[in-house]
């Protein structure tokens, strides 16, 4: 997909005027906000199990290069191919090489964020082959031809009324006169409508929350099942993935997945953890003929211990978001690009450029409520600040913006200047304002637009505080 | 007042009033005083104090944000005690100066000493000066805001719930999600009106469905912020700094409003 974070102010007005997108955000705190508080509650050891899933990930970084050789090790003892991806277009290339030589026409596909990033839906249809999402929310958009707006919710924007209608749209070989009125109704249309696709499909791709060096597995947790199916039924399977994922054990997994799905969803554990080591082997029931992990790697070890290297933590539970203010003002769309929220903010200029993406980290109140929920404790606002020095060292701060942090900064540098210049203008600006406020006024129309502006009381307090002494 | 077992019985304390409270309202920086005072403490104003330098190193400028720490530092580094009636100017001071001036051994070192020094006001006088009511009188139903850097950054949660417990006459009601941001966020405000606007609503929404006739919190900006869209939204809502009612100090009109009161 085109980024157009750049767009960012326009894109979020358009949000703020669109009701319906709005009504579905409200959602989100009877939902994903209330389940992870009592998910929390639930378990005493959670803060303890946010530390250990920390270390458990700083360390896999620490070591990245060694983890990554050990699971490429594994993967191939157990009969799987590691394909390494320096770039979004490597990535795109080696996934459809396989599809390619398989000769598939159909590509089923598990929910996956860097199959996003790398847009690969995209590249397989130019190439004649035809990629079906198999994640209810995935699929959804991609009826919409939309990009996912969540990163575990990717139509976490549209209503019923809005899937009904996509529905009577698209499946036009079934009976106009169905009823769909009951979320339920939408869903088993979905069902059997997806079904006959994993039969037919030559090729599934699932993405991977973890890979684990020990044993060469990738493990994907879904609520459908529908991942199961994608990855078992077609001949090939494909794992897209970044080499972030990574932890060394099984026992590691299970630390994060205990504090992934509780972030997420509020879910003690998502409804299937599935584990995949290699193709089929012999006397194997079911699995696929071929198994392979394309590992993508588009900037992110550029990251390794720099500014930005905490974000390598994060394990795309989404938590941030969902406690966002400005997220849930305006959805995820308005971002611009695959990754929304806080964790974007972060992640979208180390990986699209900050000349692209730099409304992102500007676009925060720093009000710190997505560090304080994050499993990972990564620490965001930190990370959104980096970027603005960046930017400001780049110089693609706003040119008035500049100047009147500039002027604010010179007078504040000298204190005798700023008592001077205080003492001479607020008290003026506080006979203007007689009514206590401002309705308007000129140079903070951004805020006036909006709401008044209190008005000064009358001195400041530097002069009454320095008259009382003198009086004393 | 204060408690027993201080290790300063008449600690000296420098108020940092902030900027906001310097210019906007003064009456904030005098009911702390008088707080303070009322806590045991000596309370200082050094002339040379200005801005803590959020909007500098909020925006990513570094190099006046370090200059204005060091400002700040200069003017508080004799005091017992720094402390501010804002929890995003103490969280400031606190916890990022010594990351901003972090680089240099010997700036760290000051920044380190200097933080340990610096609260808050209202968790200063109950966590450090052991306040445990105080004698002011408020005809109110209330509700309180908690501010974002006070709150997720120091901790700031029982302590003005505490105090305000013992303001004779004043009742207190939790609106909903009163942990949210009320989308000041600093420059973000004026960077971003229209996000800004869409989180201050669904604020001022909480407020009136509280059904309360007056709202509280420890910062004059988010304060500012609330008070000027329930205005333009023509709420009748008193809207004050928390500490203003623990002085007793409430007959200067509300945040927003005239000498005409509440209209
Ligand atoms: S940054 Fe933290 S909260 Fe956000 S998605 Fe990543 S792990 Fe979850």
């Amino acid at each position: 997909m085109k980024p157009v974070s750049h767009a960012f102010k326009d894109n979020a007005k358009q949000a703020l005027a669109d009701e319906p997108l709005r009504r579905a955000l409200g959602g989100i705190k009877h939902g994903f906000v209330a389940n992870r508080a009592k998910a929390r509650a639930k378990l005493p050891e959670f803060e303890r199990l946010r530390d250990e899933a920390r270390a458990v990930k700083e360390h896999t970084l620490a070591h990245l290069d060694l983890y990554l050789e050990a699971y490429e090790k594994k993967v191939t003892e157990t009969g799987g191919h590691v394909h390494w991806a320096a770039t979004a277009a490597d990535a795109r290339a080696a996934i459809l090489q396989i599809c390619q030589a398989a000769g598939a026409k159909t590509v089923t596909k598990g929910k996956s964020m860097v199959g996003e990033e790398i847009a690969i839906n995209e590249h397989l249809e130019a190439a004649g082959i035809t990629p079906v999402e198999t994640d209810l929310g995935e699929y959804l958009i991609q009826l919409r031809h939309e990009p996912p707006s969540h990163i575990i919710a990717p139509a976490i924007h549209l209503n019923k009324g809005q899937v009904e209608a996509d529905f009577r749209r698209e499946h036009t070989d079934l009976p106009d006169n169905r009823v769909l009125e009951e979320p339920a109704q939408l869903v088993a249309e979905a069902r059997a409508v997806l079904r006959k696709q994993f039969l037919a499909a030559d090729v599934g791709i699932t993405g991977a929350n973890l890979l684990i060096a020990e044993t060469g597995t990738s493990v994907i947790v879904t609520n459908e099942g529908n991942g199961d199916l994608t990855q078992c039924l077609p001949r090939i399977h494909v794992v897209i993935t970044s080499i972030e994922k990574m932890v060394p054990t099984l026992e590691d997994a299970n630390t994060i997945l205990r504090v992934l799905a509780r972030s997420a969803t509020g879910q003690e554990c998502s409804t299937y953890t599935t584990f995949s080591t290699g193709p089929k082997r012999d006397g194997d029931p079911d699995g696929p003929d071929e198994y392979h992990v394309v590992v993508l790697d588009n900037g992110r070890s550029e990251m390794l211990g720099g500014q930005f290297h905490d974000m390598l933590r994060c394990i795309r539970c989404g938590a941030c978001m969902n406690h966002c203010p400005v997220y849930g003002a305006i959805g995820g769309h308005a971002y611009g690009w695959v990754y929304p929220g806080p964790m974007g903010a972060v992640l979208t200029p180390s990986l699209i450029g900050i000349d692209e993406a730099g409304n992102l980290p500007n676009a925060s109140t720093f009000c710190g409520r997505c560090e304080a929920v994050c499993p990972m404790r990564i620490p965001l606002p930190k990370m959104m600040r980096h970027w603005r020095e960046r930017e400001y060292e780049k110089g693609n701060t706003p040119a008035f913006y500049k100047l009147s942090l500039k002027a604010w900064a010179y007078a504040a540098k000298n204190p005798r200047l700023y008592q001077t210049l205080t003492g001479l203008l607020i008290p003026l600006l506080a006979r203007f304002g007689s009514k206590g406020r401002f309705r308007s006024l000129p140079l903070a129309s951004g805020w006036t637009r909006y709401r008044d502006l209190p008005a000064p009381q009358g001195k400041t307090f530097q002069q009454l505080w320095r008259a009382k002494e003198m009086r004393s | 007042m204060a408690g027993k077992n201080q290790a300063i019985s008449t600690p000296t304390v420098g108020l940092f009033v902030t900027c906001l409270v310097d210019l906007i309202r003064p009456s904030v920086g005098f009911a702390a005083v008088k707080l303070l005072e009322e806590a045991g403490c000596r309370v200082e104003v050094p002339q040379s104090q200005t801005c803590c330098g959020q909007p500098a190193y909020n925006s990513g400028d570094k190099s006046d944000a370090r200059a204005l720490a060091l400002n700040t530092i200069a003017a508080f580094e004799g005091f017992d005690y720094v402390v501010a009636p804002s929890g995003s100017c103490a969280g400031m001071l606190k916890h990022h100066y010594p990351e901003l001036l972090g680089d240099d051994p010997e700036t760290a070192e000051r920044a380190n000493k200097f933080a340990q020094k610096v609260y808050e006001l209202i968790s200063f006088l109950v966590d450090v000066r052991e306040m445990k009511a105080v004698s002011a009188a408020f005809e109110a139903n209330t509700t309180y805001h908690d501010s974002c850097a006070g709150l997720r950054e120091l901790g700031i949660k029982k302590q003005p719930r505490e105090l305000l417990a013992s303001v004779k006459g004043l009742t207190l009601t939790e609106m909903d999600e009163a942990e949210i941001c009320c989308g000041f966020g600093g420059t973000f405000s004026i960077k971003y009106p229209d996000i800004s606007n869409a989180i201050v609503e669904k604020k001022t929404g909480n407020i009136t469905a509280s059904k309360t006739t007056c709202l509280l919190a420890g910062d004059l900006g988010c304060l500012m912020n609330m008070a000027g869209k329930l205005s333009r939204e023509g709420k009748r809502v008193e809207v004050r700094h928390v500490a203003e009612v623990l002085a007793g100090m409430t007959d200067t009109p509300a945040i927003g409003q005239g000498d005409e009161g509440t209209q």
